[in-house]
């Protein structure tokens, strides 16, 4: 990574350390964000000093940067940092009763076919999900295979000369204002280190190991896969989280070391109060390939623009994206592509479902420095508006400098036409139906790309987010 | 209770036009009938109105199916009802495959809480696949996407099928088709033929006929039909063309 361009779009953090903080705080958490909040995750998780000062360090950082607004939707703007908790230890967790539980969310439940004890943790009736007796066959397989899948927590008090060295580095704790909060207060992700040469067979599953922490707002996850080695991991699910905290900010590195493959799904439907402000890159490595592949569904807004940093020869990148706004909702996704090596490659197709007044944006970054050789990007990004209420605005930045590369882009928006609805109808089908099935069509290509169980749930969640806003 | 597609002094606009005016026509159940009559005559329109497409308005005139007022009906209700429309221009659904397609269409005529039988389904599907030539890969395939004219029609005619329709009109379903495909068509319509369908089979050419021998022939000019008759009416009007029943219509 030679030139300053290259290094100002990755925005790696040089300066480090020199940071001092006083020694004694109050054991509170409570509601609020200063540094007494810092000290109390760090004391409560028995953190080393060098995660103390990296959390003060992020703090100071979260402070000094702006919003960014100039950019981004205003709607930022209402997030009162204050009104946030931003550590629940188990015994905090909130408790509810079922009866508590709205129907709708309890009837989404039903439709989804989301078993019993589950859905009283998603609801948030239990704190605790338990998953043990499934997760134990699996965890001790991955044990004997060297693999390690344990929390953030756990992942650099018992593994740090593994997960220290790359921890912060693909996304620097300055890399944006919610990269800086959550390296100030994360609690809870996986961290995840699989050894050279092993591909794991079966997806690892955040469901796995859900515990109080798992789902939380700051969650911080790292995966590090060593050279040859492959993974699949897999987050969220399509049940809507009853949410009582309204922000969630993740930051996700991944790291795939030569010839490394790593396949990072995510599929989350967000209640629509939430804004889920994530930050996820990764680092492939010569000859390595890194995949996310992502489906947003849910939220009042929701910021996520996955990237790839291909820093060896012939690394590839691939973004595949469904985002879904519905009402009131606003997907704010994309996809950043840094070729920093020759013959490096990167495919980005990102679809967009607007509906009422649901809003879609799409926001492409594609960096080909002038002095590599054999880059190849390929840019689709699709938007698809369900009424005329709905907007969408695609901002793709591809800068390709030099002639030694190819780049392809295409980008439409389409509505269904009434034509279409009507044909659909002859045969029998409601409005509703018509619409869902048409919108299944659609981001059909890039559903196939999800795990079976996913995408048969993801099928049936969009009939559900249609039925409910057509007719 | 009366049987039949009965439709009376059907009027109807587009854009405040008046395309049909003043329609009557009835099509008991087991009986075959066909309408004939020059482009523009308003035979699409006719088909159109009568499966509730929202650009036209119907301003006098009923359309009953069986005992049911089609008119009232929404236009998935009516399909539901019993009431088929093989279109002149099938219309393509990206992403979405005929199996899929069709198994919704199947699905919606179930009570609540039934599903359709997968396998049960697959293997009627391919039955009739295999009775009208069409390949297995078209159950993967998007409904009508990227299918020759050819394609398309037959994949009206499997729908029809696998929907089984109490009434069922064919827009100009021979247009476009080869003689062998045409063949294929007309039988995929006479396995169809019962006591209990009634078939109104909209054609510009008299060619269809010679393989679907219908008991009744209109002849639409105009947005009304002008002449009615028995299947020799079609060859009569082959040979002596359209000019011959529209001079007929020239006030006494
Ligand atoms: N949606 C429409 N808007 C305007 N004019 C239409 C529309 N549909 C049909 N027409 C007009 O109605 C007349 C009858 O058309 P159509 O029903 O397609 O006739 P046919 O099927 O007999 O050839 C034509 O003059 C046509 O231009
Ligand atoms: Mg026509």
């Amino acid at each position: 990574m030679a030139d300053s361009a290259t290094l100002e779009a990755v925005n790696i953090d040089q300066d480090e350390g020199n940071f001092s903080y006083p020694e004694d705080y109050a054991h509170d958490a409570g509601y609020g964000l200063n540094e007494g909040t810092v000290d109390y995750i760090s004391n409560i998780k028995g953190e080393a000093e060098w995660i103390r000062e990296f959390r003060h360090k992020a703090l100071k950082i979260f402070f000094a940067k702006p919003m960014p607004t100039h950019w981004a939707s205003k709607d930022l703007e209402n997030i009162i940092f204050n009104d946030i908790r931003y550590y629940l230890s188990k015994g905090q967790a909130p408790t509810r009763s079922w009866d508590e539980v709205p129907d709708d969310v309890k009837k989404t439940f039903e439709r989804l076919g989301i078993p019993e004890k589950e859905r009283k943790y998603l609801a948030g009736v239990e704190a605790q999900f338990d998953s043990e007796a499934a997760y134990s066959n699996v965890k001790e397989e991955l044990t004997k295979e060297g693999v390690i899948f344990v929390n953030s927590t756990e992942g650099l008090r018992e593994h740090p000369e593994i997960f220290r060295k790359w921890f912060g580095k693909v996304i620097p704790t300055g890399d944006n204002k919610f990269s800086a909060l959550n390296s100030a207060v994360f609690s809870g992700g996986s961290f995840i280190y699989v050894p050279p040469g092993l591909k794991v067979k079966h997806p690892l599953q955040a469901y796995f190991r859900i515990n109080a922490e798992n789902f939380g707002q700051f969650e911080r996850t790292l995966i590090i896969v060593d050279e040859g080695a492959e993974v699949t991991y897999m987050e969220g699910c399509t049940a809507p989280k009853f949410e009582t905290a309204t922000l969630h900010s993740a930051v996700v590195e991944l790291v795939a070391m030569k010839d490394a493959k790593i396949q990072y799904i995510t599929v989350q439907n967000w209640s629509n109060n939430v804004f889920n402000l994530v930050t996820k890159r990764g680092l492939a490595h010569e000859n390595a390939e890194i995949r996310w592949i992502d489906c947003n569904i849910g939220s009042r807004l929701t910021m996520k623009y996955p990237g790839v940093i291909m820093k060896g020869r012939k690394a590839r990148g691939e973004v595949i994206s469904i985002a879904l706004a519905n009402n009131g909702q606003h997907q704010d996704t994309g996809a950043k592509m840094i070729h920093a090596a020759d013959e490096t490659t990167s495919n980005i197709v990102a679809k967009s479902i607007s509906v009422g007044t649901g809003q879609s944006t799409y926001r492409g970054q594609v960096h080909i420095p002038k002095h590599l050789k054999g880059c190849k990007n390929n840019t689709e990004c699709d938007a698809l508006l369900i009424n005329s209420s709905s907007r969408t605005d695609t901002y793709p930045a591809i800068t390709v400098r030099g002639n030694q590369h190819s780049t392809q882009h295409e980008a439409s928006v389409s509505q269904v036409s009434e034509d279409q609805i009507f044909y659909m109808k002859q045969r029998g089908l409601s409005e509703g139906e018509a619409m869902s099935l048409s919108v299944n069509g659609f981001v059909n290509d890039l559903v196939r790309e999800f795990p079976m169980e996913y995408s048969v749930e993801l099928k049936r969640l969009i009939d559900m987010e249609m039925e409910g806003s057509v007719g | 209770m009366s049987q039949s597609l009965k439709i009376e002094n059907l009027h109807a606009t587009v854009d405040g036009i008046e395309i049909l005016k003043g329609l009557t026509l009835e099509v008991p159940k087991g009986e075959v009938h066909a309408i004939m009559g020059p482009n523009g005559s308003g035979k699409s329109t006719l088909s159109k109105v009568m499966a509730g497409h929202e650009d036209y308005t119907v301003t006098a005139g009923s359309v009953m199916l069986d005992d049911i007022n089609l008119l009232e009906l929404e236009i998935d209700e009516r399909s539901r009802a019993g009431f088929f429309l093989a279109f002149q221009y099938p219309h393509e659904i990206p992403g979405v495959s005929n199996a899929n397609f069709l198994r919704a269409a199947r699905q919606a005529r179930l009570p609540k809480g039934e599903e359709v039988d997968a396998v049960a389904f697959y293997k009627e599907m391919y039955l009739k696949m295999d009775e009208l030539g069409m390949d297995r890969k078209f159950t993967g395939r998007s409904v009508n996407e990227g299918f020759s004219g050819g394609e398309k029609k037959r994949n009206e005619i499997l729908q029809m099928m696998m929907l089984e329709p109490k009434y069922a009109v064919l827009d100009e379903t021979d247009s476009g088709l080869d003689i062998d495909a045409l063949k294929v068509v007309a039988e995929g319509v006479n396995t169809m033929r019962s006591p209990e369908r009634g078939f109104l089979i909209i054609t510009h050419y008299q060619r269809l006929l010679d393989y679907i021998v219908p008991d009744v022939v209109h002849v639409m000019f105009d947005g009304r039909i002008i002449k009615t008759g028995g299947k020799d009416l079609a060859l009569e009007l082959e040979e002596k063309g359209y000019d011959w029943v529209t001079k007929e219509l020239v006030p006494a």
